[in-house]
């Protein structure tokens, strides 16, 4: 009995955080757009998205670098070097680009905006302002959504140029892949619909996903240093697991058996 | 046994009478709360207390802590909801306005928290600025001039473009009444104004509150439990405790007051009415039980 | 916070994007759009067709001139029938062309090799909804196998 119980009242509890976050973005969404909102937004993705390009250039470049690498040692067996440019980019443009991005952007960008708003939540500055008639969720929480969609395609988009660039370094300049080859076979494999756009989509998609929950999660914390650190943390791994489980699906549905 | 009650207060008990003197009533309070209950998951923190504030008057409300005194702020600015009864602004229901009516009348009070809530990414001028840029079409050479003259007020005139991690506590507070100004409101809201203050930013706010009170015809709300600042500057005061009012009256008459209650507030004993332990079993009987 | 320099760095960050978008466009993707745009279609019958994808490259000598769009069993003969989007540019094949299934390399995808057939006076050229007379299967391991052997057998 009591077992069907704490099912229960955990289902409700879950179910009423998944209607508060959906009340909280749809009051956050429907504000109308003014030209104030704008600038506010162009100073969030300052905050989200060009203080996380550092991070973003360096892992994109690493990691382009290390495919690169691995690719050659397996690819030089069957005499495939010569499509170590498609392998790279198309890991890049429609796994690694879209996913590692949004993974980073969580630890980064995400867990900064848990617990900037949790702590504007804690001091009461989100109450002060809702007592100065001015919306929150409008003022504050609208802006840095938006700065998530807008900034994650782009890193994702610099990621996997910076990435294919890594991959010619080592690939061409390193290993001695022919130049010529690393480019033309990349070219005839990728397309950009199927691979870029896709990517493109995944990322927002995951963009959609990280800011969400990097929001709600702040604006919704228990207001105690302790509530803070716990909802920043929950943030990093909600995020995380939810960009991994969407992109398996992402991908089936993209790219999966016809 | 109702209309005996009205009959002896004198009140006529013609329905059109009647209805003029709750019109009379509304014009002289700007606040009214009305057999309010409120409780928040299952512990009730209000049990059916009314109060009045009445316009261009100082009205202190009292109690120890811990008994939810920010809630009844919360209460009045529309933040929280009661259960039952009604919270009137100027003649208006808080809990039945509309989101966009509700937002318009906030636009009319302004609330002090306990800790000043200055947003810490502007400095002390964007955010004294910030409600006359959000709700106003001022040029910029206006708000200046309104930021500075408010500033004034309070005396941060020369911390204009400080960042609020550079104020202390007296002046965070003092930067947040300026901000609190801004816009002219009718109704000002004081949380715990002198809580954790030394004795001079203590007088200081004090002077604040009564000045600007007078000066700009506001009516204020100071919801405190330093007994010997509010009693100087209170028009009228209430002392809740126990989920009640448990007592009311002019700065005089709570001097004066015959409640135990009362009284055990005003001189700070340790034990008495409010009982100095939580309530729990007696000691004997659970150091014995535990013997056994 | 310096607005300045914020609006200054958001522009360096859209500027590096548009880098990123440049680049992928122009060196990493090939243009399937531009190209794709004026196709006419073409379909072949094989009786086996082997690894054969949707969306596999059609091509004359190596020149990728289209795409293979869908791939179908004809339902009175059951044989596969491949439907070819070959863009118009290489329009005005003859009639004689024939079709078979390529692998390239040994490891490598499948694709429809074209060979353009001759074209001399009474024959017409191939035009949209043609069905290609001439095409040869892929091959299956399989099969080469076994006639290995059977010829093998019939030798001794």
């Amino acid at each position: 009995m009591k077992f069907f119980q704490s099912i229960g009242a955990k289902t409700l509890a879950k179910l009423s955080t998944a209607g508060r976050a959906a009340l909280m973005l749809f009051g956050a969404l429907v504000a109308v757009p003014k030209f104030k909102n704008v600038s506010l937004t162009i100073r969030q993705v300052y905050v989200v998205g060009v203080q996380s390009l550092l991070i973003i250039i360096v892992s994109g470049l690493f990691i382009g670098m290390v495919m690169a690498l691995q690719g050659y040692t397996i690819l030089v067996d069957y005499g495939a070097e010569g499509s170590l440019g498609p392998m790279v980019a198309l890991s890049l443009l429609r796994e690694l680009g879209p996913v590692v991005t949004a993974l980073l952007f969580a630890g980064r960008a995400g867990s900064a905006l848990t617990a900037e708003i949790g702590l504007m939540k804690a001091t009461e500055q989100l109450s002060s302002m809702e007592m100065m008639a001015v919306d929150p969720l409008r003022r504050v929480v609208a802006p840095r959504f938006w700065a998530g969609m807008i900034s994650m395609p782009m890193l994702a988009l610099i990621f996997s140029a910076v990435g294919i660039l890594g991959g010619h370094m080592v690939g061409v300049d390193w290993l001695g892949v022919d130049a010529g080859s690393y480019w033309s076979i990349m070219q005839s494999t990728v397309e950009w619909d199927k691979d870029v756009l896709n990517g493109v989509i995944k990322s927002l998609v995951f963009a959609l996903v990280v800011t969400w929950i990097a929001i709600f999660k702040g604006y919704d914390s228990i207001p105690t240093s302790e509530g803070i650190s716990k909802a920043t943390t929950e943030t990093v791994v909600f995020s995380s697991l939810a960009v991994l489980g969407l992109d398996f699906v992402l991908t089936a549905l993209m790219f999966g058996i016809e | 046994m109702s209309q005996q009650k009205h009959c002896q207060s004198g009140i006529p008990t013609f329905s059109e009478n009647h209805s003029w003197t709750v019109v009379l009533i509304v014009m002289d309070n700007l606040v009214e709360v009305d057999n309010m209950t409120f409780r928040r998951v299952d512990r009730v923190i209000y049990e059916g207390i009314s109060l009045k504030v009445p316009k261009g008057k100082i009205t202190a409300v009292m109690g120890p802590s811990g008994i939810g005194k920010t809630t009844l702020l919360k209460l009045i600015g529309g933040q929280l909801l009661p259960e039952e009864g009604d919270i009137r602004f100027d003649g208006e229901s808080i809990p039945d306005m509309s989101r966009s009516k509700l937002y318009h009348t906030r636009r009319r009070m302004s609330m002090l928290f306990q800790s000043g809530a200055l947003f810490t990414d502007m400095s002390v001028y964007d955010n004294v600025a910030f409600p006359l840029k959000e709700h106003t079409k001022l040029s910029d050479d206006v708000i200046s001039t309104i930021v500075s003259l408010k500033l004034q007020a309070v005396g941060l005139r020369g911390a204009a473009q400080l960042m609020p991690s550079e104020l202390s506590g007296g002046m965070a507070r003092r930067a947040a009444l300026a901000r609190a100004i801004a816009l002219d409101p009718d109704l000002i809201m004081y949380d715990e104004p002198f809580a954790g203050q030394d004795p001079i930013s203590m007088g200081v706010l004090v002077k604040l509150i009564r000045e600007l009170n007078d000066a700009l015809d506001l009516t204020s709300i100071v919801v405190t439990h330093d007994v010997t600042e509010v009693l100087t500057i209170a028009d009228y005061i209430y002392i809740l405790a126990d989920k009640r009012v448990i007592g009311e009256g002019t700065a005089d008459e709570i001097r004066n007051s015959d409640s135990e209650l009362v009284q055990q507030f005003l001189k700070g004993e340790a034990d008495g009415p409010v009982p100095f332990h939580y309530p729990a079993e007696s000691l004997s009987s659970s150091l014995l039980g535990g013997a056994e | 916070m310096n607005k300045y320099k914020t609006e200054l760095m958001v522009g360096v960050f859209v500027v590096l994007t548009i880098g990123a978008i440049l680049l992928l466009a122009l060196k990493v993707a090939n243009q399937t759009m531009a190209t794709e745009g004026d196709t006419y279609t073409l379909y072949a019958k094989f009786d086996n067709i082997g690894g054969l994808k949707e969306r596999s490259a059609v091509k004359v000598g190596g020149v990728t001139v289209g795409r293979v769009t869908s791939i179908s069993l004809d339902k009175e003969d059951y044989t596969p029938v491949v439907e070819l989007s070959i863009y118009q540019q290489y329009a005005d094949f003859p009639e004689t062309s024939s079709v078979s299934i390529l692998t390239s390399g040994l490891l490598g995808e499948q694709y429809v090799g074209f060979q353009p057939g001759f074209s001399f006076d009474g024959v017409a050229n191939l035009e949209d909804g043609d069905y290609l007379q001439d095409t040869k299967s892929a091959l299956v391991l399989e099969d080469l196998i076994g006639q290995f052997l059977f010829n093998r057998g019939s030798d001794e």
